[in-house]
């Protein structure tokens, strides 16, 4: 492997940039953090003139005369003091600025990526993997705004620097020339440094987000490796990818090596080439021993805030990275549009219009030229096999998606002229996967809306949830989801489905809901749900002769297409892939049975 | 179900305790580690340069009889730049060292963890949060890497840089390091108080952080949810509000933190002052030279880093501990089902007959899920396992793969007991297809190979053929080479399962079991694919846990199981008559499917 190249200075400016645009986001804790930092370089360079000062006019004097004098003793003592303390207050200034101006930056720009997921369409979350659209929000959004931390401090050093250059000069012009190399010298080093570093720990970043991707994966798959007994080949695997990052980050080691010695000894140096000079500076009579002190001091002060500058410049290229993958989210387009239409939420079920609807899922067109319509209350049931695009029907018809070409009208309402919100008052859809919410039971069915304890526990009814959630350690108050109370795949569904039904929907849209529940629950919840009057006009995904028969229609689309509709039984007779379908099972019996007896038969002859 | 987690059986090791644990697990970190710390040493000796340099210019040189005294300056110079050259070669040394002995040991840590992870039971592993094994063969090592190469490195050259300065400052004047220590004693306590605050704090931060995560996570994992229901303006409340939380506690930690560094500044220039004041009076009196109080206060500055970087480095010295004590809790973490490995038996060649010995089984702390199973399955007979949810079926399939071991009770294959036998002769002759077919993010044909490392494409397709699903891998976008996305999402639950069965067909097992493996699957590709499993399963045994009672129809015998109890066993053909659960079953199955 070789490595990684050396950081382009087209990043460095792009870096730049970057934080250019935090300082016009954030002014004012800008400036509170760089007046901060530029008092904290005053006072440094001041502590060095006071103990100058000190030196030549208390010290020196007071052991050379062998006579302590108390009021020029008491001066230095809070020369010395006071001179801390205005540094103390450029410290608190320049940190807390800084921190809260990272911080912020951070919250602000979570809030605009989060703000574009819930904006974006569902195609695009489908296009981009979860972990990569986390990543955007968390460690992409934190390196961004990495570089502000250390900032500020970097602004006040080059202040710092300039002023320091300037009294050096004042003071005397041979050691200001020592200055003029050594700190510009720590400087370039410093840039060096990053420069050399900093593509080798975006190196060792990326690898360590793929050591994660890899323990995620086989973690998440622990049974199948298990199972397999491939435990062995999957710490070959994770093994490789960690050492990859054990050598990238003891060739760090390396780079840090040669640098870090480099940049300590340096200032030291060149505080050795102050005193040589110095002292024939002093011998000549161009400068007294308290300047030396002081330019001796000074060099010692600055040597550590120096390095700021390249903390900063260290950050800049896995900001930009970061930067670059949030304005990916930030400048994504495609967002659904809403029209200003609305829709009456209690006129009793909807009538539903599927009209000449294509969807492409990437090349492959998942459903083409589908057509449906359904009468008010109406339960149609949708079949087909295995990857024939029921979901996708099922999504479109509450408009998780949009259809390529066609329309899906409510009450004739194409549902695209509908406003933000007005069509989640009319239609609920119980998806295949459930989803749970980080929230109470209560939380996860109401999602805010304003419903009775009553209507919840009738919704949960039912969905046949009431008797396990009653069973809940604090009933509907007991958080469930992610970090709460684990349940059960059923269960979990029987949530969602309570989920919809509380919201009295004019159209139901059930995919597969119930895919995780015993048979015998699941025939209370659709012997509920059809005795609960004609209040919906329902569309539900099935496989199970039960859920058909509760239809009043069945819908069999094959290979994203309707090729049959009907009563189930019109259909047996008409549709092929339908009987196929439906039958299989009985089919299978009756060959069974019929191998059976030919086995007898055998048996017998 | 509760299984005890890492965290609970995580002894409440110390810090020191942890490290001594650590470095006894781990013994690359061991390698080297004297020569490390004297480079380390040495190679805080430039730093004590510049005061030492100051010292004797202005004693000798600038204060010498007679003016300056140049040569002796610059004599001076030239050994402290010789010292200067001789620490830097060592903190070269040094920090290739530590890189490479930490990078070493961290690498060989998180490898063991992991395998440990995989090695772990079911149960163990379940009872975790996925994140959270996750994050301790990373995010957990690495904050020890971080630590090792900044904090830890500091402490130990901060340590080495007080003792000689120390040293320096004794051989120059006791009683102005003793002041210096007077000093300095308060802010140890100031900083204690502070520092016990600043944990309370980072740990706030460390929560809100989680919830935050968490939050933010919804809007991506919940993104069909939130549009159907337009839920979208709460979701955004509520991220908003864990973003502003985590905001609100990071500055309040960032204000504690500036704090107490600030304090060191104070205390420093206290010291200073003090020393001054002091120093003249002792150099009045004539016990100590300029040049020593002068050099004194370049000491100082070494004095205060330390203790001022202290705060920082104990948090961070915490947070590493606390990696490290979650790394080592996984090692420390007993295999209860462990591969007996070289002393372990092999399956004997041939089909394969099962037997359950008295078998009970409970999840710890949780009352019995099976009670006295016992019986016997023949080599070569095709069993279906029925039960209600809840009934102990899929515990039983567990049990017959050991993922788990019974608490009582003994689970044989053709006559060796499960708990002797070898994994890597169980793995390869006893497969199971688990209801979750999870796929890995790579295409078809890879995931296929899983089962047999080796095969080639064409077996594969042949696989494929004979399961009766050529059709279906024909219609996939790129065939055998489509990639199938992140755990597998970009197929439907039913295709994954279909790869699933696939990938268990190719490994050719002798004893197969599928632990409702096709639920989500349609029932015409379902009976198909049974059919021909039916076929190709001929001459293995087959036992399979079956949601759908189709699969029992067609099976050589029945087991029924309710109630953790095993209440029924025989033919379909019998059973269904029998009025017993079965039938009980059967009847709601048919009203269900008919």
């Amino acid at each position: 492997m070789s490595p990684p190249a050396p950081v382009a200075a087209g990043v460095i400016r792009r870096g730049i940039g970057i934080l250019g645009v935090a300082v016009r986001e954030e002014p004012r804790i800008f400036a509170l953090s760089a007046v901060g930092s530029a008092l904290f370089g005053l006072t440094t360079i001041g502590q060095a003139y006071v103990f100058g000062a000190i030196t030549e006019r208390v010290i020196v004097p007071n052991i050379r005369d062998g006579e302590a004098k108390t009021a020029g003793l008491a001066i230095a003592f809070l020369a010395v003091v006071v001179t801390a303390m205005l540094k103390v207050v450029g410290i608190i200034a320049r940190r807390l600025g800084a921190g809260i101006m990272q911080y912020r930056l951070q919250a602000s720009y979570r809030r605009r990526v989060t703000r574009r997921y819930l904006e974006l369409p569902l195609e695009w979350h489908q296009e981009h993997p979860t972990g990569e659209l986390l990543s955007n929000a968390n460690s992409d959004v934190e390196a961004t705004w990495y570089p502000i931390a250390p900032f500020p401090f970097a602004v006040g050093v080059l202040f710092m620097l300039v002023v320091t250059l300037g009294l050096l000069f004042v003071t005397d012009p041979v050691l200001a020339l020592v200055g003029s190399v050594v700190f510009p010298a720590i400087a370039t080093l410093t840039v060096l440094y990053s420069r050399r570093m900093s593509p080798l720990m975006t190196h060792a970043q990326q690898l360590r987000g793929e050591v994660s991707t890899i323990a995620h994966e086989s973690f998440d798959g622990a049974l199948v490796v298990k199972t397999l007994g491939r435990e062995s080949d999957e710490t070959d695997r994770f093994r490789a990818k960690a050492h990859e990052l054990r050598d990238t980050m003891t060739a760090i080691g390396r780079v840090r090596g040669v640098f870090d010695p480099l940049m300590e000894a340096l200032p030291v140096l060149g505080v050795l080439v102050v005193l040589l000079v110095g002292t024939s500076r002093v011998g000549s009579g161009a400068i007294d021993s308290g300047q030396l002190v002081r330019v001796a001091y000074l060099f010692t002060l600055l040597a550590f805030p120096v390095r700021a500058l390249g903390w900063v410049l260290n950050e800049l290229p896995r900001s930009v990275v970061g930067w670059d993958r949030v304005q990916r989210v930030l400048t994504a387009t495609g967002a659904q549009e809403y029209g200003d239409g609305s829709i009456a939420a209690d006129a009793g079920p909807t009538t539903l219009t599927v009209e000449a609807v294509s969807f492409r899922h990437g090349a492959a067109e998942t459903l083409s030229e589908v057509a449906l319509d359904v009468q008010p209350g109406r339960t149609v049931a949708l079949v087909g096999p295995t990857g024939s695009g029921k979901s996708t029907l099922a999504g479109l018809l509450v408009r998780l998606v949009d259809p390529h070409t066609g329309q899906v009208r409510y009450d004739d309402l194409d549902v695209r002229e509908l406003g933000p919100g007005a069509l989640a008052q009319v239609a609920a859809l119980v998806p295949q996967q459930t989803f749970l919410f980080d929230d109470t039971v209560r939380g996860n069915i109401t999602l805010g809306a304003d419903f009775s304890d009553e209507d919840v526990w009738a919704a949960l009814r039912l969905a046949q949830a009431d008797g396990f959630v009653a069973a809940l350690a604090k009933g509907l108050d007991t958080v469930v989801g992610e970090r709460g109370t684990t349940l059960s795949g059923g269960q979990r569904q029987r949530l969602a489905l309570a989920r919809a039904v509380v919201r009295r929907p004019r159209l139901l849209v059930l995919d597969d809901a119930t895919s995780s529940v015993d048979p015998s629950v699941e025939q209370r919840i659709l012997a509920g749900l059809r005795d609960s009057g004609p209040a919906s006009t329902v569309v539900v995904v099935a496989y199970r002769r039960a859920t058909i028969a509760l239809a009043d229609e069945v819908v069999f689309l094959d290979g994203g297409r309707i090729t049959g509709r009907g009563t189930h039984d019109q259909l047996l007779a008409t549709s092929a892939g339908y009987r196929d379908l439906v039958t299989a099972y009985e089919r299978a019996e009756v060959e069974r049975a019929a191998e059976h007896a030919g086995d007898e038969f055998e048996v017998l002859t | 179900m509760t299984a005890p987690t890492m965290e609970s059986r995580a002894t409440s090791r110390g810090a020191l305790a942890t490290l001594a644990h650590g470095l006894r697990l781990t013994p690359e970190f061991r390698e080297g580690l004297g020569f490390t710390l004297l480079l380390a040493l040495i190679s805080t000796g430039g730093r004590v340069v510049v005061p030492v340099a100051v010292q004797q210019t202005i004693d000798k040189g600038l204060n010498a009889p007679g003016g300056p005294d140049l040569a002796l300056v610059r004599n001076a110079c030239l050994l402290a730049a010789a010292a200067v050259g001789v620490t830097a070669i060592a903190n070269y040394l040094m920090n290739v060292r530590l890189y490479r002995t930490t990078e070493n040991g961290l690498a060989a840590l998180r490898v063991r963890a992991f395998r440990r992870v995989h090695d772990l039971s079911m149960l163990h592993q379940a009872a975790e949060r996925r994140g959270s094994l996750v994050s301790r063969v990373t995010s957990d090592v690495d904050t020890i890497s971080t630590f090792m190469q900044f904090g830890g490195l500091l402490i130990v050259v901060s340590t080495a840089q007080v003792l000689l300065t120390t040293v320096i400052m004794l051989a120059w004047s006791w009683q102005l390091t003793l002041l210096v220590y007077a000093c300095f004693l308060p802010l140890v306590f100031t900083i204690r108080f502070f520092q016990r605050r600043l944990e309370v704090a980072y740990g706030r931060v460390r929560e809100t952080i989680g919830r935050m995560l968490g939050a933010v996570a919804e809007s991506v994992v919940g993104a069909s949810v939130i549009r159907a229901y337009g839920v979208q303006a709460r979701t955004a409340e509520r991220i908003d509000g864990a973003v502003a939380d985590t905001m609100q506690a990071q500055k309040k930690a960032q204000t504690l933190a500036a704090i107490t560094f600030s304090a060191g500044e104070l205390t420093a220039a206290v010291a200073n002052g003090a020393v001054i004041w002091v120093g003249v009076l002792l150099g009045v009196g004539g016990d100590l030279t300029t040049g020593r109080l002068v050099g004194f206060l370049f000491l100082v500055t070494l004095f205060v880093q330390p203790v001022q970087i202290a705060t920082e480095i104990l948090n961070e010295a915490q947070n590493a501990v606390a990696g490290m004590r979650r790394v080592l809790d996984v090692l420390d973490t007993p295999t209860d089902v462990a591969d007996p490995g070289d002393d372990g038996a092999v399956l004997p060649p041939g089909p394969v007959a099962v037997r359950f010995a008295h078998v009970d089984f409970a999840y710890p702390g949780g009352p019995n899920v099976l009670h006295d199973v016992d019986l016997e399955i023949a080599a070569q007979t095709r069993v279906a396992v029925v039960g209600e949810t809840g009934s102990g079926k899929t515990t039983f399939a567990k049990l017959l793969t050991r993922l788990m071991d019974p608490t009582s009770g003994d689970v044989l294959l053709s006559g060796v007991a499960l708990r002797r036998l070898r994994f890597s002769s169980l793995r390869t002759r006893v497969v199971m297809v688990p209801q979750d077919g999870f796929l890995f993010d790579s295409t078809v044909a890879d995931n296929v190979r899983y089962g047999r490392p080796g095969a080639t494409d064409d077996e594969i397709a042949l696989a494929f053929t004979e399961l009766g699903l050529a059709d279906w891998v024909e219609q996939l976008p790129a065939g055998l080479a489509s990639p199938v996305g992140e755990r597998g999402e970009h197929l439907s639950v039913g295709e994954r399962q279909l790869v699933a069965v696939a990938r268990a067909y190719i490994a050719d097992p002798d004893l197969l079991v599928l632990d409702e493996a096709t639920s989500a699957v349609d029932p015409a590709t379902e009976v198909r694919l049974n059919r021909a499993l039916d076929s190709l399963t001929r001459g293995r045994t087959t036992i399979a846990i079956a949601h759908r009672l189709s699969t029992a129809e067609a099976a050589d015998e029945v087991l029924v199981v309710d109630k953790g109890v095993v209440v029924e066993r025989g033919p379909h053909a019998e059973l269904v008559g029998a009025g017993g659960v079965y039938s009980r079953l059967h009847a709601s199955w048919m009203s269900q499917s008919r």
